[in-house]
């Protein structure tokens, strides 16, 4: 699993790439906490093409870091979302509070 | 007459065998010519199970988890059992977003994705006693191919 960033005027895009599951998800989970720490970022975006895997795992990562973020004022998005993936976020009502965008640019339009 | 083909895989209760678990069940499905759509939710399943008898079923302590998998003909039968602490309320467990662990970030939807992405998905667990998830996959390859001929 690798986790990749860039800062685009303010707001955090992360590239997530490889396999998300309950194995990884703890390191993957301290990375990004950390990130968000740093950069000081309201706006969460995760960019999904690179993720070739992910079972419920993904789930509380991504909900995780809504929480947080949210508390601030924040917001997160996910982009570039395979079928499998996007039917487990729809499976846990993952779209009510994370919105999802085609890619970085509708993403970034609509933030 | 019927095609049969069976294995078994045992392996330590450790996180870092859940993508073990899952390549080495779609290597033993191949024989069946699965799409790739057809393997990611044969993979997905298995991840939720063996995670759930890791996280769950053993918590912090160390056990053995049971990967038993059954062809017949097109179907694959993956059964995946633990030694652990079981299940008390099965139903409750199995509702969509019920987490005996929110602390641990989980988000209660692994029985559900299980039942969406498999055919058929039976529980059986004893307090105490462990768990064992039957999962049930049939494959639309084999006839596709035959149609063509
Ligand atoms: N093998 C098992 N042994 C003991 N309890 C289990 C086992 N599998 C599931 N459970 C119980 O069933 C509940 C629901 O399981 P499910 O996989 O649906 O959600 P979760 O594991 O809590 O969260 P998620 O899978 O979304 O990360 C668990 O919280 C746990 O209490
Ligand atoms: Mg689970």
């Amino acid at each position: 699993m690798l986790l990749n960033y860039e800062v685009l005027d303010n707001k955090l895009v992360v590239k997530l790439e490889g396999e998300l599951d309950h194995h990884v998800s703890e390191e993957i989970r301290q990375e990004l906490d950390e990130l968000i720490e740093k950069k000081r970022c309201k706006l969460l975006i995760f960019d999904l093409s690179g993720l070739h895997f992910m079972d419920s795992s993904g789930i509380g990562v991504i909900m995780g870091r809504y929480k947080s973020i949210s508390k601030n004022g924040g917001k997160v998005c996910v982009i570039k979302v395979s079928d499998k993936i996007d039917k487990i976020f729809n499976l846990s009502g993952l779209y009510r509070i994370v919105d999802k965008h085609e890619n970085l640019k509708d993403a970034l339009d609509s933030m | 007459m019927e095609y049969k083909n069976y294995m078994k895989l045992e392996f330590e209760s450790k996180s870092q065998n859940e993508a073990f678990a899952r390549v080495v069940v779609a290597a033993f499905a191949s024989q069946l010519d699965p799409t790739i759509e057809e393997i990611t939710d044969v993979k997905t399943a298995v991840s939720e199970a063996v995670t759930n008898a890791i996280i769950h079923g053993y918590e912090k302590a160390t056990g053995m988890v049971r990967v038993i998998c059954t062809i017949r003909d097109n179907e694959l039968e993956v059964i995946i059992e633990d030694d652990g602490q079981g299940i008390v309320d099965v139903e409750k467990a199995m509702e969509p977003l019920y987490t005996s662990k929110p602390e641990l970030e989980r988000s209660g939807m692994g029985f559900t994705v299980m039942e969406t992405f498999m055919d058929k998905v039976d529980v059986y667990s004893e307090a105490g006693k462990g768990t064992r998830i039957k999962m049930v996959k049939k494959f639309n390859s084999l006839n596709r191919s035959k149609d063509v001929k």
